[in-house]
């Protein structure tokens, strides 16, 4: 891609892609293989401590209504999974995704992280993969996937949104986008910024891409219309308020390139730390979650979905009783996400620990009976068929893959 | 080639402002760095310790809200909790406003640069909304009185400072065999976070001649560094590891644990060879070169040891260099000096910049830092900002500087200059031909000037 993105002008390339460029051919060239792998392959962390039994609510255990008498008083049968578990409301629309197997879930999950529970020390645990802080991070467990296999490009994987991610972060190659950059500029200005870089081989390789980018994720860089038209778009490029539907815009983006060559592509979703009035306020943060993952499907198309797997994880679940402030405080044990036409959904995975005040972790947490790596290690297994002592020493250092949970189709 | 004022103020400092003469001398630059510090006072930011009542109150509040027994309580506690939050907030906001300035408006630009290049040699982040506010409080404590002394004492400075303890684990590390342990074992134990990145990161390096032996010596040493909000940096005994401790072959300390052998290790480390050039590599690749000239980095070890660790020395041998100036402008700015060093070509008045809202620092400043890549003080782990130039030059990171080249100019002074005189207040008066042709073939200002600040010749220094 490099060799034939210099090849041609700036304006050239980006007067030549049209508003819905996703598939265009000049960010899909055919004179390569299309990567190391054919299925996908999506990674979401949830930042902030996600409550996995608001999300996913046992309703089947008789402890649950009570200690939870504000947050789980809405409980009437409806977004009913299998019996036990019901949904949140705010995930209602998901629930085709569930009948139709495509959307699934593994509770009373964590990872190894236990007593501080700091939301810093947990993200960083959650996407270094690793079981303790204590030698100090390296980097990021979905960039270790990626060292040594052959194939792998600088588009295989995407890192998607304005934060860094040091789950992506390492020695392998790995792209980073956010369509929040929105780039407005005349074909002049493109044409002198050219200019300016022709000496500059490096930069000028990253201007163009940036420009392609640009143009493909939304507004066309160079608009049609007058000068103020121009200053419009660039005012409303520069609008916070984007940001309220910034995660739409990374699904988006996410989905046009795992249509291309992308296999894997990571992002995260935040505002899930609902100390106070959580009924109120998880409902945004779950809504954008579903929007996220519907729109997900409809991008990938059906071929495409059916090839894909998502999972998302938080660096801790919350505690069992709700708090004095209708909220609830960091805990343990959670819930992850599991989506896709891959997935073997439609099913709740792992065991119940019960939530009577023998059975939490520390009197206080929903007792943890999996290591939520263990599940993206077998999506990642069954994915991309990795070997299994390098999921466990190298991947995932320390964890044990034991028997084959069977997520994916 | 040796000094040149406007490669002085380029590369050695954050770039040309029609508004500030460059420095005419090295000598000039070298006193700049220990003379008053006319910035600080221009644009003060507070020590931690003024922080320590408001500190104290915030751990006060969250005991309070674990006892509250009725509703209305914990409500209560909740909403001055969140208060005081949101003053933190503020605090943030401001002292990055201040440090921005600093480097805006300063004359002494090289001592900025070296404030921002020991900052991040020495990296801590806050851990919660509250530490998050206070690392320049840390830069201002530790960092900046000790531009231009010793090694060994801006160590010092930094391993005790509460910032890093916080930062790196410290405060929790105990003792095994330690008084506290005794009494109360349960969870408590050694953490090594501190000793290992003061031996990987911030004095021999990685590659240095040291074992996970010196690792877990060094961090039994360390043991009863603490901090406590109300009174700051504490050397708490009942935490100590009975010692003694052998660190790289050397004996520190006796039966109890003694602040005194916790200096005396670091100093010793703070004069060791290979500290000696891991310190001077990392400070030519900085102003100089990604590939430094071993020649360079020779005379900067030499010059060292010579002086154990005497920083002025340092920078007047890497200043006295011809290499320091010869080689071609091609380290990459990050996106801090490359938004601070727009605001120095543009001029933007202090008064603007400091009088803009949180909305405008918000879109103006912090959200363009984060899509660049380099979100303000918050670097993803202890070994800080990357150095090499490639890290920087991502599609990603050139869309956002575009994006700001194009709307940040005409936000902060109403109308952007006139790009024929603006490609000459940024770039000096000999401006490479394409780039001053471009400026005035820009279709308008706004393009001129954005295509100006993306040049290669404004990017790289």
């Amino acid at each position: 891609m490099a060799q034939n993105l210099t090849r041609r002008s700036f304006l050239a390339r980006t007067a030549a892609i049209g508003c819905s460029a996703a598939a265009s051919p000049l960010l899909t060239p055919v004179s390569f293989a299309a990567g190391p792998w054919d299925n996908r392959l999506v990674v979401i962390i949830l930042r902030g401590g996600l409550d996995g039994l608001d999300a996913v609510r046992p309703w089947g255990d008789p402890e649950f209504a009570l200690a939870r008498p504000r947050l789980a008083k809405d409980h009437n049968g409806a977004h009913d999974l299998n019996g036990f578990y019901g949904m949140n409301p705010a995930l209602a629309p998901l629930m085709p995704l569930w009948q139709a197997g495509e959307l699934g879930f593994a509770h009373a999950v964590s990872q190894p992280y236990r007593e501080k529970r700091s939301h810093f020390d947990g993200q960083d645990l959650l996407e270094a993969g690793i079981p303790t802080l204590k030698d100090g991070i390296k980097d990021g467990w979905l960039n270790r996937m990626l060292q040594d296999i052959p194939g792998v490009r600088a588009d295989t994987a995407f890192s998607i949104g304005s934060e860094n991610m040091l789950l992506a972060q390492g020695a392998a190659p790995v792209s980073s986008w956010s369509p929040d950059v929105d780039v407005t500029m005349s074909a002049q200005g493109v044409r002198l910024l050219e200019l300016t870089m022709k000496t500059d081989p490096a930069l000028a390789e990253a201007m163009a891409q940036a420009l392609v980018l640009a143009d493909s994720d939304g507004d066309g860089v160079v608009p049609d219309g007058s000068d103020d038209d121009m200053m419009a778009m660039m005012q409303s490029n520069m609008k916070p308020q984007n940001a309220r539907k910034s995660h739409l815009r990374i699904a988006d983006f996410a989905a046009a390139q795992l249509v291309a060559d992308t296999r894997i592509v990571s992002f995260s979703l935040g505002g899930w730390d609902t100390h106070a009035n959580q009924t109120a306020r998880i409902k945004g943060p779950l809504s954008n979650l579903a929007d996220v993952l519907l729109r997900l499907k409809e991008g990938c198309g059906q071929s495409v979905w059916a090839r894909t797997t998502v999972v998302a994880m938080t660096e801790f679940g919350r505690t069992v009783r709700e708090n004095g402030t209708k909220g609830t405080d960091h805990g343990t044990g959670g819930v992850m996400i599991m989506a896709g036409g891959a997935l073997r959904g439609g099913q709740v995975f792992g065991q119940w620990p019960g939530l009577a005040e023998a059975d939490l972790y520390d009197r206080r947490d929903l007792m943890p009976l999996d290591d939520v790596r263990r599940y993206a290690a077998w999506a990642i297994r069954s994915s991309f068929g990795l070997d299994r002592a390098r999921l466990e020493n190298h991947i995932f250092p320390g964890i044990e893959l034991g028997d084959d949970p069977n997520m994916l189709l | 080639m040796a000094f040149d004022p406007i490669r002085a103020e380029i590369r050695f400092g954050y770039g040309l402002s029609p508004e500030i003469s460059p420095p005419s001398s090295v000598a000039e630059m070298l006193s700049g760095v220990s003379g008053p510090d006319k910035m600080a006072d221009a644009f003060p930011v507070e020590s931690m310790q003024f922080f320590s009542g408001k500190l104290t109150q915030q751990v006060e509040l969250a005991r309070a809200l674990r006892k509250a027994k009725t509703e209305e309580e914990s409500f209560e506690i909740t909403e001055t909790s969140q208060e005081l939050r949101r003053e933190f907030y503020v605090y943030r906001r401001e002292f990055m406003a201040q440090s921005i300035l600093r480097r805006t408006h300063s004359a002494t630009a090289f001592r900025e640069r070296l404030a921002a290049f020991w900052s991040d040699h020495f990296t801590v982040v806050g851990k919660n909304s509250f530490y998050k506010a206070l690392v320049d409080t840390y830069s201002e404590d530790a960092i900046r009185p000790n531009l231009s002394g010793r090694f060994e004492d801006m160590l010092i400075a930094v391993v005790t400072h509460p910032m890093m303890l916080l930062y790196l684990d410290q405060r929790q590390s105990v003792g095994p065999n330690s008084l506290l342990a005794e009494k109360r074992g349960k969870g408590r134990g050694l953490n090594e976070n501190l000793a290992r990145e003061v031996l990987e990161l911030h004095t021999l390096g990685v590659d240095g001649p040291y074992s996970q032996t010196d690792v877990r010596e060094l961090a039994e040493l360390f043991t009863g560094l603490d901090y406590r909000q109300d009174k700051g940096f504490h050397f708490a005994r009942g935490k100590t590891e009975p010692g003694p401790e052998t660190v790289l072959g050397k004996v520190y300390g006796q039966e109890k644990g003694r602040l005194k052998d916790i200096l005396a290790v670091l100093r010793d480390l703070a004069r060791h060879p290979v500290t000696a050039r891991h310190i001077s590599s990392k400070l030519v690749m900085h102003f100089v070169s990604d590939d430094p000239d071993p020649s360079l980095v020779d005379r900067l070890t030499a010059a060292y040891l010579d002086t154990d660790g005497d920083l002025s020395a340092l920078y007047a041998t890497l200043l006295e260099a011809p290499q320091a100036w010869d080689a071609p402008l091609a380290n990459m700015k990050p996106p801090q000096d490359f938004i601070i060093s727009s605001l120095r070509a543009l001029a933007v008045p202090a008064e603007t910049f400091a009088g803009l809202n949180a909305r405008d620092m918000r879109r103006l400043v912090t959200a363009p830092l984060q899509k660049m890549g380099q979100p303000w003080n918050e670097p993803l782990g202890p070994d800080g900002w990357p150095e090499e130039d490639g890290v920087w030059i991502s599609p990603q990171g050139m869309a956002a500087r575009l994006q700001w080249a194009m709307f940040a100019p005409g936000a902060l002074l109403g109308v952007e200059p006139d790009p024929r005189e603006f490609v000459v207040n940024a770039l000096g008066a000999d401006a490479p031909a394409d780039i001053t042709f471009a400026a005035g073939a820009a279709e308008n200002r706004r393009e001129g000037v954005a295509v100006v600040l993306m040049s290669p010749t404004f990017q790289r220094r």
